[in-house]
């Protein structure tokens, strides 16, 4: 399970609208627990594509970097990576299964005509072979 | 001895949540290896079923990615620290329904059949190419190559900024242009041009002096910007409005028998000020106007511009973010230096202090160079003025202060050839009581000359304004322009 807390699901929602026909992707950070990851912040971060951003997203290695020490010097934990479907639905694509990581909650927004709609979490499953959709719950904060 | 190896959070797991690992090995290989002997589990995350390392799995030795070093064969030591480092991508199932959608007619087919073949671009790379858009700033020397081959190679939208005419000079080497289209607007001519050659992209030109007032509207609407021009105003301009943007820069320079080819992204890598924070001092590196360059040159280095722009739009091989590639002609060899992101780079740095563009011209010293030429002040004499005076009297010394190569292409009649530097050797040879008129190609070395002999106790001596390429154009049509 991951749970979000209105302020960060308000955050993806206007990333991806904001971002509408680009997708948009950025960071999670919390701290995984035993009843599941609690997501304390969602940060934006720059889709480094050239092309294709209407489908395509890509955090560089040195963004990731940057990500990985900012969870270190606060503390946290960076537990998976948002993005948006502009006019597609909120599942992972094979692409999506292809470049996954294991751990990683994978939350994907649809977007339809510009507003956010559909707000979904999978996690990659231990052979690689699948996606499993993980429960996301909205947290009062 | 062993190699620390930082483990990024997802891997954690299989490395008992340790953010830090210590691995034997001397070698990038042996480590990874050692390392997935020790952690069984992480193999299949790091290497595919072929077992090369996954697309999206970065390999760091220090700040170097591997890719930059020497791949799997990287010497390590204790002292460097090794990173995994996952580059995270994802996106939509299939290509969604845009407008626009990329279709070839049956002629496009044809002609991008060498492409279509190979696997790297194929029917994807090649709707890529179509759909993306491209600015040229400059239509020139490197533009000629980089329009011609992006328009031939299916570039779907090639944007141009030239205000520019062509010129004779230009023939030597921009080659996109006909003996018959000198006096045109470079803009014009290329349009055609690029159009023959291929009639299935669109092609939209500006014909304007890029500046900073219209830079980051101009840049907006394309992919991929260009740097085709030959002056470090526009070089610093293309730069900063680039990295405001977050485009890619594709840079080009060449000088007499050197080119320099290399990709500024300040997203990814360095930008241009990383490179050269500050402008050389205006008048120690001459343009190409001033030092020459050998004909073919512009068509290796544009060309190399225009293969990194494929590559960009393809997201095939590896950019040469990062790397500054210098070619010498004359020795036939390319020397690959790397380039760092400067931390205190002004624009692209951890605390960048350029927000918006600025006055190039005046931040590369240009007006304030005018302004001292212009108090230096030495007497002048138009061209009119000198041939009325040759006209009237036989008691001019008319003193040409070129080098001998210039000499042999055109000269003033009756003049006297000693070249600026010899000038301090050999000015026993001049005679005070004569009126002398020193001239040089367009007037800036012979105000130099000028200002020397004043020093030296010569009192009837004036700089003739604009040189003999002004005597050609006013008084004497016949004489050929360099």
């Amino acid at each position: 399970m991951i749970l979000l807390p209105d302020e960060a699901v308000e955050a993806i929602r206007l990333h991806g609208r904001e971002s509408y026909r680009d997708e948009a992707c950025g960071v999670l950070y919390g701290h995984a627990a035993a009843d599941g990851k609690h997501v304390l912040r969602a940060a934006p971060m720059v889709n480094a594509r050239e092309d294709e951003r209407h489908r395509r997203f890509v955090v560089t290695a040195s963004d990731y970097r940057r990500a990985e020490a900012e969870a270190s010097r606060s503390g946290l934990t960076l537990l998976g990576f948002y993005h948006s479907h502009p006019d597609h639905p909120a599942f992972p694509s094979r692409y999506d299964l292809e470049h996954a990581l294991p751990f990683f909650s994978y939350v994907i927004l649809e977007v339809g005509g510009g507003e956010p709609k559909e707000m979904r979490s999978f996690v990659l499953s231990e052979d690689r072979g699948e996606f499993l959709e993980e429960r996301l719950e909205r947290k009062e904060s | 001895m062993p190699v620390k190896v930082l483990i990024p959070t997802p891997l954690r797991p299989y490395t008992d949540q340790k953010e830090a690992v210590e691995i034997e090995g001397a070698r990038v290989r042996d480590l990874l290896d050692n390392l997935t002997e020790r952690y069984r589990d992480l193999r299949k995350h790091l290497f595919d079923d072929s077992g090369k390392l996954r697309s999206f799995v970065n390999v760091y030795v220090n700040e170097d990615d591997i890719r930059a070093l020497d791949r799997f064969e990287t010497a390590v030591s204790e002292t460097d620290v090794v990173s995994i480092v996952p580059s995270i991508a994802g996106g939509a199932a299939s290509p969604v329904a845009v407008e626009g959608e990329v279709t070839f007619s049956k002629e496009e087919i044809q002609r991008y059949s060498r492409h279509l073949i190979m696997p790297e671009v194929g029917m994807e790379g090649q709707a890529k190419l179509k759909k993306a858009s491209v600015l040229m700033v400059g239509a020139g020397g490197l533009g000629a190559p980089l329009g011609m081959y992006l328009a031939a190679a299916g570039i779907g939208r090639l944007g141009i900024v030239d205000f520019d005419v062509v010129d004779h000079s230009n023939l030597q080497r921009q080659v996109t242009f006909s003996a018959s289209d000198v006096g045109r607007p470079k803009l014009q001519a290329a349009k055609e041009r690029l159009s023959g050659i291929n009639p299935h992209i669109h092609i939209e030109g500006y014909e304007t002096r890029l500046s900073s007032e219209n830079a980051l509207d101009l840049f907006r609407d394309y992919d991929v910007i260009v740097d085709g021009t030959d002056n470090f105003p526009t070089r610093y301009l293309v730069n900063d409005a680039c990295v405001l943007l977050g485009k890619p820069n594709v840079y080009g320079s060449i000088f007499r028998f050197e080119g320099q080819v290399s990709v500024f992204d300040a997203r990814r890598g360095p930008c241009y000020r990383c490179l050269y924070p500050e402008p050389p001092p205006p008048g120690l590196v001459p343009s190409c106007a001033e030092g020459g360059v050998l004909g073919v040159l512009p068509g290796i280095v544009g060309s190399l511009q225009a293969l990194e722009v494929l590559k960009l739009v393809l997201g095939r091989g590896e950019s040469m973010i990062g790397r500054l590639l210098v070619f010498d002609a004359l020795q036939m060899k390319f020397r690959e230096l790397r380039q760092r992101k400067d931390p205190d780079c002004p624009i692209c740095g951890e605390r960048p202090r350029i927000r918006e563009l600025i006055d190039y011209e005046e931040f590369c010293g240009i007006p304030q160079a005018q302004e001292v030429e212009r108090k230096m002040g030495v007497p002048t004499i138009t061209v009119e003025g000198l041939k009325k005076l040759l006209d009237e009297s036989d008691d001019v010394f008319v003193l040409d202060v070129r080098e001998p190569h210039e000499w042999d292409i055109v000269r003033l009649e009756g003049a006297t050839l000693i070249p600026l530097g010899r000038l301090p050797h050999e000015v026993h040879r001049l005679d005070s009581a004569k009126d002398i008129v020193v001239h040089c190609r367009s007037g800036a070395r012979s105000a130099k000359a000028t200002e020397f002999l004043l020093g030296a106790g010569f009192q009837r001596v004036r700089n003739l304004e604009g040189g003999i390429l002004a005597w050609a154009d006013r008084i004497d049509p016949s004489l050929p322009k360099y």
